[in-house]
């Protein structure tokens, strides 16, 4: 990293940190339910751009393990009595009646629990390549929502659960966020990083240069997976509600819709573009909600947000197919040449002008 | 709405009921029936991924189309058949227009890109669906021929398990000899295996690829409409489901290859209705069926049954 991004991002991090106080003091509750949402999308958005963007193998399971660490960290924290109030068609099996742990501890086993189901399910879904191995994570994602759907005495089936402690606050969302994007910059800056990267460009160069593919492909989806268990187990602190259809595939192309947008292989990026698409979401209820202008009353149109969002992960891929990063990151260089550009451009405009 | 009583699938076994040869027959016509609709839709996505080499995820969603389109032209007091056969032919003009849209600019971007775009195309037009048809779920109306119920050989089931094998097995054959036997026909089977050699050989590739989801998607819409009118319940998401698992079914029979798809509609259609007429306890497991045979079929033969063995190029 060169002096000036280095002082670049402590500026960016420290500013952020100042608007982190300013906002848990003067913000009302719903902009900081947004700002919670933010972060956990930049975890989630991270972790699926270490196994689809660096590592370049194309998982489409993350609701799936969202789920995994949600339903765990859920569990962990409810309190005996409030497990008592949701389990009353069977009661949870017995280890875990009488089991409550804090946030921190309940979010580490959250993030191992996802992790040794990530591997599980890697290690045969990881034999097949694109469009084959997202297909087969979409199915086990699918799997996972079923199980969750049926096993009435671990996970209260289709009931969900209710009454999750909200521990979740702007410190303990973004604190994660910040240890999710340190945590990745230094892998993708590892020699692990690299081997994801070259297996990424190409698989046959990359073996014959001595890189173990399988390791290293189980390594980015454990590691990615388990930050979806994370971010699920914080999403289900800030819902205090989950049950399995909040898991669908719908969750998974939002996330996929960020690590797009930002561009498969930017960190920077997918932090944009996570903390944009989470705004508009909100900020597009307003399609959805009735308007009046003057005297002309608008009806919302539900849904619309949606169509809205697919609309512009088409028009992305198709107009910018690499996202609005593609793999590069947001440096002093980055910033200068944009403002070099932006320039030169309105020099030659004047020089046109005085042409004319 | 006298739904035949094998329709409601859950009750199937339920009861006192012993394991039978008539309750076997009934069953197996009734997982043929389901099968053949797999079929039917499972052999767009094995045209489209013998030519492109992409899953078209919005493939399942055409399901959708065509069953609102036959609901509102029934609503419309269109006679039944007129309006299936109008809504196969807005599902196809719809599915052209898809490939048009979405898939031809990215023709020679990475496969990733194409993926993507499918997922959005599929999303656009789920939610579409969504806004412009609401979510509430809405029943199709069943022609009365399709509801008499037939005793045939010591089993009684509804007249439309047998109307659905017989619509399949015309449009089966239908669809052998466009490929076999036609001049687009052939193009397609030469586009499938080289694009460049067949447009050297004059070969209009953007129309034979246009016609190739055109041939697909109106099986998707028979598949739909009968879909329609086996479970009369229509909701914008219909499509997602089936269109996962007949995609299963593709990729068990081999994907690229149009009799695999319908050997493996058949085997994953009679697969779920068997196994859960002979252990009820699973039904709730039901959708995920699919994806267990389908991670097994990837993991020991992940060429399929009928597929041809492929070697990556460096």
């Amino acid at each position: 990293m060169k002096k000036e991004t280095k002082i670049l991002a402590i500026i960016v991090t420290i500013g952020t940190i100042a608007f982190l106080f300013f906002a848990n003091q003067f913000f009302d509750g719903y902009k900081i339910r947004i700002m919670n949402l933010a972060a956990i999308n930049i975890i989630l958005a991270l972790g699926l751009n270490i196994i689809n963007g660096f590592a370049g193998q194309f998982s489409l399971g993350h609701a799936g393990f969202m789920a995994i660490g949600a339903y765990t960290g859920a569990l962990l924290t409810l309190s005996p009595s409030a497990k008592q109030m949701n389990f009353f068609i069977d009661p949870i099996i017995s280890p875990l009646a009488n089991f409550q742990m804090g946030f921190l501890p309940a979010i580490i086993i959250a993030a191992l629990v996802t992790a040794v189901f990530a591997f599980m399910i890697g290690v045969p879904v990881l034999r097949l390549k694109g469009d084959y191995l997202a297909i087969a994570s979409l199915g086990f994602s699918e799997i996972i929502r079923v199980v969750l759907t049926n096993l009435q005495s671990l996970t209260n089936g289709s009931l969900g659960l209710k009454a999750i402690p909200s521990y979740i606050n702007l410190f303990w969302s973004w604190g994660f966020a910040f240890l999710a994007i340190i945590f990745t910059f230094f892998l993708i800056n590892s020699s692990y990083g690299r081997a994801f990267k070259a297996i990424r460009e190409d698989e046959v160069a990359a073996e014959a240069m001595g890189i173990n593919l399988f390791k290293h492909k189980i390594m980015a989806f454990v590691i990615g997976s388990s930050m979806a268990g994370v971010g699920g187990a914080l999403f289900a602190s800030l819902l205090t509600a989950i049950d399995p259809n909040i898991f669908k595939f719908a969750l998974t192309f939002q996330i996929l819709l960020m690590v797009v947008l930002g561009g498969m292989g930017s960190i920077s990026g997918t932090i944009v573009s996570a903390t944009i698409v989470t705004i508009m979401m909100e900020w597009l209820r307003i399609v959805e909600s009735p308007m009046t202008i003057g005297s002309l009353t608008i009806p919302g149109i539900s849904g619309m947000r949606m169509v809205i969002f697919s609309v512009l992960l088409m028009a992305v891929i198709l107009f910018y197919p690499k996202g609005f990063m593609g793999t590069r990151e947001i440096t002093w260089d980055f910033i200068q040449e944009k403002i070099n550009r932006l320039r030169k451009k309105g020099k030659n405009e004047t020089l046109q002008k005085d042409e004319v | 709405m006298g739904r035949g009583k094998l329709f409601c699938l859950y009750d199937i076994g339920l009861g006192d009921e012993k394991m039978t040869i008539n309750f076997f027959m009934e069953n197996l016509a009734n997982g043929v029936s389901l099968g053949s609709l797999y079929a039917l839709i499972a052999i767009g996505y094995t045209m489209v991924y013998g030519i492109l080499r992409l899953i078209n995820f919005a493939h399942g969603d055409l399901l959708m189309v065509a069953a609102y389109a036959v609901f509102f032209m029934i609503a419309a007091m269109v006679p039944w058949w007129i309006a299936a056969i109008l809504a196969v032919v807005i599902t196809a003009i719809v599915g052209v227009l898809i490939e048009k849209a979405a898939y031809r600019p990215l023709r020679n971007s990475p496969r990733i890109s194409v993926l993507i775009s499918a997922i959005g195309v599929s999303f656009l037009i789920e939610n579409l669906g969504l806004v412009v048809f609401s979510g509430v779920p809405r029943a199709v109306y069943r022609p009365e021929i399709f509801d008499k119920s037939v005793s045939m050989g010591g089993i009684t089931t509804s007249s439309l398990t047998f109307y659905i094998i017989g619509a399949t097995v015309i449009l089966l054959l239908a669809l052998v000899y466009l490929l076999n036997k036609t001049k687009t026909g052939m193009a397609m089977r030469a586009l499938a295996i080289s694009f460049d050699t067949a447009s050297l050989m004059a070969i209009n590739v953007n129309r034979i690829v246009s016609f190739t989801f055109a041939i697909g998607s109106s099986l998707a819409a028979f598949g739909g409409i009968m879909w329609a009118l086996k479970y009369p319940q229509i909701n914008p998401l219909m499509g997602v489901f089936p269109g996962l698992k007949c995609f299963v079914a593709a990729v068990l029979g081999g994907i690229g290859n149009v009799t695999g798809a319908v050997i493996g509609g058949f085997i994953l259609g009679i697969v779920e209705i068997m196994a859960i007429a002979i252990f009820p306890s699973l039904a709730g497991y039901r959708d995920a069926f699919a994806f267990i045979i389908l991670i097994l079929i990837l993991l020991f033969k992940p060429t399929g049954i009928m597929g041809e063995k492929m070697t990556e190029k460096v």
